[in-house]
C-alpha cells in the first residue's frame, strides 16, 4: 500500500465525484491519521455533508450518520434497552417455570443508536454528527467523553470501549455558539462558497454531460448572484439544482430565453425577498456579462 | 519567500513550535502545551519541508473558528516566514496584534475630549453642530439641529449623570432589566429530571412496555427559554452626551447574560460584548469611551443595521432575541432604508424596543423622518433620558 497524503486522498475523493480543496483534504487526512475528529463549520449548502459522505465512499467504508435537532437525548443517539423484549422474554420465561433474569440485560436486549454502533463496528467506521449546532449543549457536553476517549458507559453492563475508532466528522451551520471544549478537541476546517475553477470542477465531476459553455455560463452566473445582496446565498447544492434544471429544460445558452431563466431561478433564491432582490433587469445585466 | 533560520537560542523544531504557539496565543487564538505537542504531531503525518503543506496542516489542527481561520495566514506568515525575526524579536507583520499596540480606535481621538465633561455654554453646542455637520448631506437636518439646541436644556441633570455613582447605578438598572427581559419560562411543560409534576401520559404510555406496570416515573416541568438581549448603541455626534451612561447601561445588559451581545454604531458598526465583558469595569469603561470617541460624527443608523443583518445577526437574532436600539433616531440615510433594515430584523428577532433619549422630554414629538419610519416596527418606543426613565424601563420589559 502506497503513503497516504492529503494529495492521494483528495484524488481518491475525486474519484468519488467529490472535489475538495487542499485545506479540506489536509483536515480529513489529519483527522484520519492523528484519530481526532473534524469540525466542518461553513454557510448552508457547499458541501460538509458530502464530505463525509465522499470520504466513506473513498475508503469503501460504512457511514453513519447522526442527525442532530433540538431536544436529542441519550436514547436516540446512544442506546435504549429494548423493553417490548425484555417483556416478552419475561413472560415466556414465566410460562416454562424460570425465573432468571440476568439475561435481561445483555446485548440482545440493547437497541444500538448510531454513536454506540459506530464505535461497536469490527471495521472503523466514518461517523458523520450533522448540524451539532442544533443539539442541545447538555448533548455537546456528553459527546465531549465519547469523542475524547472512543468509549460509552451503560450503567447495567458497564464502560463499552471502542472496538474500532470511527473518523468522526461533524459539521455545524454556526446557527449557535459551540463550546470551547468541543472545539479545542476537534480539528478545524471552514468551508467556503467555492471559487469559479472550483466550482466548474464540480459541476463537471457531478454532471459529466453539461456543455463546456453553458457549465461556465451557470458557474459566472452563479458567482455574480452570491455578490447580490442576498438573504440566503445560493450554495453549490443550488447551484448543482439550476445545473440540472436548465439541462433538464434543455437549455444550452443563458441568454436565449429570458423567460425561461427567470422561472428556473426558484432552484437559486429561496425567499420572496431574494427573489425581488434579483428582478429580470439585474438578470439580463448578470446574464449579458456571460454571454 | 525566504525561509527564516531559527534563532540561535532556538533549541530545533520543538522550540520553534512553541514559540508559534505563543505567537497564537497572543494573537487571541487560546492554545496551550498540549498543542505544541499535537502540533509537532501532525507536521509528523505530512511532509513537514513543504510549507504550503505544513501550513495546510496547522491551520486545521489550530484553528477553532471561522475568525481565526480567515486570519490563520497572516499569523503564519509573520512567524515563520519574518525577514528579520531574529533581531526583532516577536514583532510581526502590521496585520498581527501584538500585545503592546491597540487598534486605531482605541487610541483617543485627536481633537475629541471627554463628552462627559459638560463644559460651559456655547463652546459645547458649538461642536455638537460641527461633529453633525461633518456628515454634510444630512436628510433631516432641521431634527438635528433641534437636539443641538435642546442640549443646553438637559445638560445640568446629564452632568450629574457622569460621575461614578451614577454609572453605577445605570449599570444595576440593567442588570436588572436584563434579568427581567431573561428570565423566561415557556408556557408548555416539557419532560423534565426533576421538580414539575409527574407526567401521567408519558408514564401510562410507557408502563405498557412493562406490562402496565409504572416503574418509570416521568416528570414534565415548564422549562426556562431565556430571551436573548442583542443591544445596538449609537455613538454618533449627536448622541455623544449620553454616552457614558449608556455605555454603562450597555455593560450592565452584558453582564447579566453571557449570551447577550452588544454593538456600537454610528457610520460603522462595531461588536463590543469582549470589551464590555471585561472584569475591570473601570478599565472597560476606559476601552469604551475610547471606542465610542473614537467614532464620532454623524449617524447612519440603517446602514449600521443592515451591515448588522448581513454579519453577526445571522448568528446574534433568532426567535427568542429581544434588539434593544438605542439612539436618538437621527439619521443621515433615507427613512426608506431604515424601515427596510427593521422590516428584516423584524422577522428575525422576537422584539425590537427602541430607548430614545428624546422622548422623554417635555413637547417631543417623533418628528424626524427616520423615526417615524421606524416607529410601526418596532415594539416599543420608550424614553431613556434620565435614571428614572431608565429604571422605569424594567417594568415596560418584563411585560413584553
Amino acid at each position: 500500500m502506497t503513503e497516504r497524503t492529503h494529495l492521494t486522498l483528495k484524488a481518491d475523493l475525486a474519484g468519488t465525484g467529490y472535489v475538495a480543496d487542499d485545506s479540506i483534504a489536509m483536515a480529513l487526512h489529519l483527522a484520519m491519521t492523528l484519530g481526532r475528529p473534524l469540525l466542518l463549520e461553513g454557510p448552508a449548502g457547499v458541501g460538509k455533508t458530502e464530505i463525509a459522505k465522499a470520504l466513506a465512499d473513498a475508503s469503501a467504508i460504512r457511514l453513519i450518520r447522526l442527525q442532530c435537532y433540538e431536544g436529542l437525548d441519550a436514547s436516540h443517539a446512544i442506546y435504549e434497552w429494548n423493553y417490548q423484549r425484555q417483556l416478552l422474554a419475561i413472560r415466556a420465561s414465566e410460562a416454562t417455570g424460570g425465573t432468571d433474569e440476568a439475561h435481561l440485560f445483555t446485548d440482545a436486549y440493547l437497541l444500538k443508536r448510531p454513536l454506540l454502533e459506530a464505535i461497536s463496528q469490527p471495521e472503523p467506521c466514518v461517523l458523520l454528527i450533522d448540524e451539532i449546532d442544533r443539539a442541545d449543549e447538555e448533548f455537546e457536553a456528553y459527546l465531549l467523553e465519547i469523542l475524547s476517549d472512543f468509549q460509552i458507559t451503560i450503567p447495567e453492563l458497564g464502560t463499552i470501549a471502542a472496538v474500532s475508532r470511527p473518523t468522526v466528522v461533524l459539521t455545524s451551520n454556526a446557527t449557535r455558539d459551540l463550546s470551547d471544549a468541543l472545539r479545542r478537541r476537534c480539528l478545524y476546517a471552514y468551508v467556503d462558497y467555492p471559487d469559479a475553477d472550483t466550482e466548474l470542477a464540480i459541476l463537471n465531476a457531478r454532471m459529466p454531460g453539461i456543455e463546456a459553455r453553458l457549465a461556465r455560463q451557470i458557474v459566472t452566473v452563479v458567482q455574480e448572484i452570491r455578490r447580490e445582496d442576498l438573504e440566503k446565498v445560493p450554495g453549490t447544492a443550488e447551484m448543482l439544482d439550476w445545473a440540472a434544471a436548465l439541462s433538464g429544460l434543455g437549455v444550452n445558452d443563458l441568454a436565449q430565453d429570458a423567460e425561461m431563466l427567470q422561472a428556473t431561478l426558484v432552484c437559486l433564491l429561496k425567499t420572496a425577498a431574494d427573489r425581488d432582490a434579483v428582478p429580470t433587469s439585474v438578470m439580463d445585466r448578470i446574464v449579458g456579462k456571460v454571454a | 519567500m525566504g525561509v527564516t533560520p531559527f534563532p540561535a537560542r532556538a533549541d530545533g523544531i520543538a522550540d520553534r513550535m512553541a514559540g508559534f504557539i505563543a505567537h497564537l496565543r497572543m494573537n487571541g487564538i487560546a492554545l496551550g502545551p498540549q498543542e505544541t505537542g499535537d502540533a509537532l504531531a501532525a507536521l509528523s503525518q505530512v511532509n513537514a519541508t513543504d510549507p504550503a503543506e505544513a501550513r495546510l496542516a496547522l491551520r486545521a489542527l489550530l484553528v477553532p473558528d471561522a475568525d481565526a481561520w480567515r486570519g490563520f495566514d497572516d499569523l503564519f506568515d509573520a512567524y515563520w516566514f519574518n525577514a528579520g525575526k531574529q533581531k526583532q524579536g516577536r514583532t510581526t507583520s502590521p496585520h498581527v496584534r501584538v500585545q503592546s499596540t491597540r487598534p486605531m480606535l482605541w487610541q483617543p481621538h485627536p481633537g475629541d475630549d471627554d463628552a462627559g465633561d459638560g463644559e460651559e455654554g456655547f463652546g459645547d453646542d458649538e461642536r455638537h453642530v460641527h461633529a453633525d455637520d461633518g456628515e454634510g448631506d444630512a436628510e433631516g437636518t432641521d431634527g438635528r439641529l433641534i437636539a443641538t439646541r435642546t442640549d443646553a436644556l438637559t445638560r445640568r441633570d446629564l452632568r450629574e449623570l457622569m460621575d461614578e455613582d451614577t454609572l453605577r447605578r445605570a449599570e444595576a438598572i440593567a442588570t436588572r432589566i436584563a434579568r427581567a427581559i431573561r428570565d423566561r419560562r415557556s408556557r408548555r411543560r416539557k419532560q423534565a429530571l426533576r421538580d414539575g409534576m409527574l407526567d401521567m401520559r408519558r408514564i401510562q404510555r410507557a408502563s405498557l412496555a412493562r406490562g402496565g406496570e409504572p416503574i418509570d416515573l416521568y416528570r414534565k416541568a415548564r422549562p426556562p427559554r431565556p430571551m436573548r438581549i442583542v443591544a445596538l448603541c449609537d455613538v454618533s455626534g449627536s448622541m455623544s452626551v449620553y454616552a457614558r451612561v449608556f455605555l454603562a447601561f450597555l455593560k450592565g445588559l452584558i453582564g447579566a447574560d453571557m449570551s447577550a451581545d452588544a454593538y456600537l454604531f454610528h457610520t460603522r458598526l462595531m461588536r463590543v460584548t469582549d470589551a464590555l465583558r471585561d472584569h475591570d469595569s473601570l478599565r472597560a469603561a476606559a476601552r469604551l469611551s475610547l471606542m465610542a470617541e473614537g467614532f464620532g460624527g454623524g449617524t447612519d443608523i440603517s446602514g449600521s443595521l443592515t451591515a448588522f443583518l448581513n454579519g453577526y445577526g445571522a448568528r446574534a437574532l433568532n426567535g427568542r432575541t429581544v434588539v434593544v436600539i438605542l439612539s436618538d433616531g437621527y439619521c443621515t440615510q433615507s427613512p426608506e432604508a431604515l424601515a427596510h433594515a427593521l422590516t428584516r430584523m423584524r422577522r428575525k428577532a422576537r422584539r425590537i424596543v427602541w430607548l430614545n433619549p428624546l422622548k422623554g422630554w417635555k413637547d417631543y414629538a417623533p418628528v424626524a423622518a427616520a423615526i417615524q419610519a421606524a416607529l410601526p416596527h418596532l415594539d416599543a418606543h420608550l424614553p431613556a433620558n434620565t435614571l428614572a426613565a431608565l429604571a422605569a424601563l424594567e417594568d415596560e420589559f418584563g411585560q413584553l
